[in-house]
């Protein structure tokens, strides 16, 4: 039963990496980018719905809709303003921007709500699910979560193969120029990626804090490496592969932290990362990316 | 004819020696800048607070000249670099504290110690490199960000104890297996305490002009061009026969072990060794690569000035100490988009090419 427990819960976190993650894999699929402070947008929709539940007193689900507009309108300035002067500048400059960027949210996070850790209430009001006789229960945050994540999922694969947006993004992230020529508008394609990106990680921050309710401006930091590497783990670029890299990361940290050791399960998830990289490099669903000379 | 021959050769000679000349000015900034405090400390004119930023400020400037190598001169992102500034930090006041009372005077024990800390800092390089130095771009960067923190994580669950049976490693202290007497030395989370206060400003300063001369001669050599010629184009240095894993990972390598000399450095300046993210993790490896951005990526002189300045600064102006993050990171991203934005680099070629269209018209009329 032990084992059950441990495997659900890491369903339920690997379904928070896996929100994280997707924001990753599309930003990099479409803009060829390493969006580092995709993980500080986690903790800056977690701080809105804080201040609006917890310091406010507004309605849960409200409150989460504050925080999803919030994080789509932060997304998309980021964008224009730090990311779009350097779409023909060297991956390295657009990295540091980026790690610029994090920073920055952390600091105003820190300058405005400080850096004592804030007790975060939970946005679910579900009651826990008792299995197999009282010997498995199941919090209602773990079962929400993973219920939010599978649909979100099932939308986002819907939107991005059925719909006529999906499809130009598709066709943004295949060949930019291309696009362009066929008269998709690619900035607009490129802001509507970060937005919807923005817009799950803070379902992801709100879901996090509610299953970890602790809330500082360094919250973000970690899972959003973590998620990274899920990220990278699926095949960067991939949106199933986010899913399936998410989920599995979530398994394996929660596993090495009940059966091997609770401090080591960053260094064994960072391991794995490692270990991928070095095995294929492209990771899961990887496409293979031909250098060309 | 013969004055057409010699002149590529002049050029040379006055390039090399402009090379040189430009050397000797940072060895000087950094001299002179040692005498001054050196003199303020000596007659008692700098405050005991100011005093104690002395060293610290010299292993930042080591540790951003180390990072400036793997960043600037050969161009990959290295996220981790406080991970081995960790390792030798670690070893060297490891080694110090062991030999406490056994050995010898206190200097041959720092050496010694230094040696030691840089020798495993380019161990943990080699170890980091092979695998890491394979990827490019991104994923390098997250993998050496990967490593420093398993090597903060792995460092906060040893213990290791010394008794008269030898060494006992474990990972918490029940296992360790102890007898009675013996000394607890690397305990965990809580580091190594007791670590004998070695460190000062002149020894700073020795690191630093060391730490100066192996990469400005390093950049100035034969290698160092083949390392640049990766940065600058790696399939054109591979296809002239530059061997690129080489190369990298010489560079890597050495920068890892200068990285470690500063650990020892930073172990010998405290009393209690601990890791954590603000000294070996992720925000120390941020910070060094801000002083290596706005220094100048591949100016060694640029990491000496910015480190110096920026570590200072918010000591020396307390009052905007919770703003020097939020700044750090406002000009971080301007001068990435200044120095690289499409905008600002049209606007300055076309600056550029007015004043030289300009000179020439103006040559033209003067004629």
């Amino acid at each position: 039963m032990k084992f059950l427990s441990q495997l659900i819960s890491g369903i339920s976190l690997g379904s928070i990496y896996a929100l994280i993650a997707l924001g990753y894999t599309m930003v990099y699929g479409i803009a060829k980018m390493l969006n580092f402070a995709h993980g500080d947008v986690i903790m800056v929709g977690a701080f809105v719905v804080y201040t609006a539940c917890v310091k406010g007193g507004m309605n849960p689900a409200l409150g989460v809709l504050i925080a999803i507009a919030f994080c789509t309108v932060l997304g998309v300035v980021i964008e224009r303003l730090a990311y779009k002067p350097l779409r023909q500048a060297a991956s390295l400059a657009v990295l540091i921007t980026a790690i610029g960027v994090s920073y920055f949210l952390q600091n105003m996070a820190l300058l405005i709500f400080g850096s004592d850790t804030k007790q975060f209430s939970s946005v679910v009001s579900l009651k826990p699910i008792t299995l197999a006789g009282g010997s498995l229960t199941i919090s209602g945050e773990i079962v929400t979560t993973i219920i939010v994540s599978v649909v979100i999922m099932i939308a986002l694969t819907l939107f991005v193969n059925k719909t006529k947006p999906g499809k130009a993004m598709r066709a943004v992230s295949e060949d930019k120029g291309a696009a362009q020529l066929m008269g998709i508008n690619v900035n607009g394609m490129i802001s509507l990626t970060f937005a919807i990106g923005s817009a799950l990680a803070a379902i992801a921050g709100a879901l996090m804090c509610s299953t970890y309710p602790a809330l500082s401006p360094y919250a973000g930091a970690m899972p959003g490496i973590k998620a990274f590497v899920a990220a990278v783990f699926g095949g960067i670029g991939s949106i199933p592969g986010a899913m399936v890299g998410g989920v599995l990361l979530g398994v394996i940290e929660n596993l090495s932290k009940g059966y091997i050791s609770s401090q080591l399960s960053d260094a064994i998830v960072f391991g794995v990362l490692i270990i991928v990289l070095l095995v294929k490099p492209t990771g899961i669903m990887g496409k293979k990316i031909n250098e060309k000379v | 004819m013969a004055k057409k021959v010699n002149s590529p050769l002049e050029k040379k000679k006055s390039g090399v020696r402009s090379v040189t000349k430009k050397n000797f000015v940072t060895y000087l900034i950094v001299i002179v800048f040692y005498a001054v405090f050196q003199t303020l400390t000596a007659t008692g004119h700098l405050k005991n607070a100011y005093q104690s930023l002395l060293v610290p400020i010299c292993y930042s400037v080591v540790m951003a000249v180390s990072l400036n190598l793997v960043v600037g001169v050969l161009g990959e992102l290295s996220l981790g670099h406080a991970g081995f500034m960790c390792v030798g930090a670690y070893c060297g006041a490891f080694f110090s504290v062991i030999t406490k009372d056994v050995l010898m005077t206190d200097w041959l024990r720092f050496v010694l110690a230094m040696l030691i800390g840089a020798a495993v800092a380019a161990l943990a390089g080699v170890i980091i490199g092979i695998p890491v130095l394979r990827l490019k771009g991104d994923y390098l960067a997250i993998v050496t960000l990967a490593f420093g923190e398993i090597i903060k994580t792995v460092v906060n669950v040893l213990y290791i104890g010394k008794d008269a049976s030898g060494f006992h490693i474990a990972m918490s202290t029940k296992n360790l297996d102890m007898a009675e007497d013996g000394l607890l030395i690397l305990n965990g989370p809580q580091g190594i305490t007791g670590t004998p206060k070695s460190s000062n400003f002149t020894i700073g300063f020795i690191l630093v002009m060391l730490t100066l001369l192996i990469v400005t001669n390093l950049m100035d050599s034969r290698t160092g061009r083949a390392i640049m010629s990766i940065r600058d184009n790696r399939i054109a240095a591979e296809s002239i026969g530059i061997d690129v894993t080489k190369y990298k990972l010489m560079a890597f390598v050495i920068a890892a072990a200068i990285a470690g000399c500063a650990g020892v450095l930073y172990a010998h300046n405290l009393n209690a060794l601990t890791a954590n993210t603000n000294n070996f993790g992720y925000n120390m490896s941020i910070m060094i690569l801000v002083y290596v951005v706005l220094g100048g990526l591949g100016s060694v002189r640029g990491s000496v000035i910015a480190a110096t300045i920026l570590y200072a600064l918010p000591e020396l102006f307390r009052g905007v100490g919770q703003y020097r993050m939020l700044l750090y990171a406002i000009v971080l991203i301007v001068m990435m988009i200044v120095n690289n934005g499409a905008f600002f680099v049209q606007m300055k070629e076309k600056a550029l090419y007015n004043i030289r269209s300009g000179k020439k018209n103006n040559a033209k009329e003067a004629a």
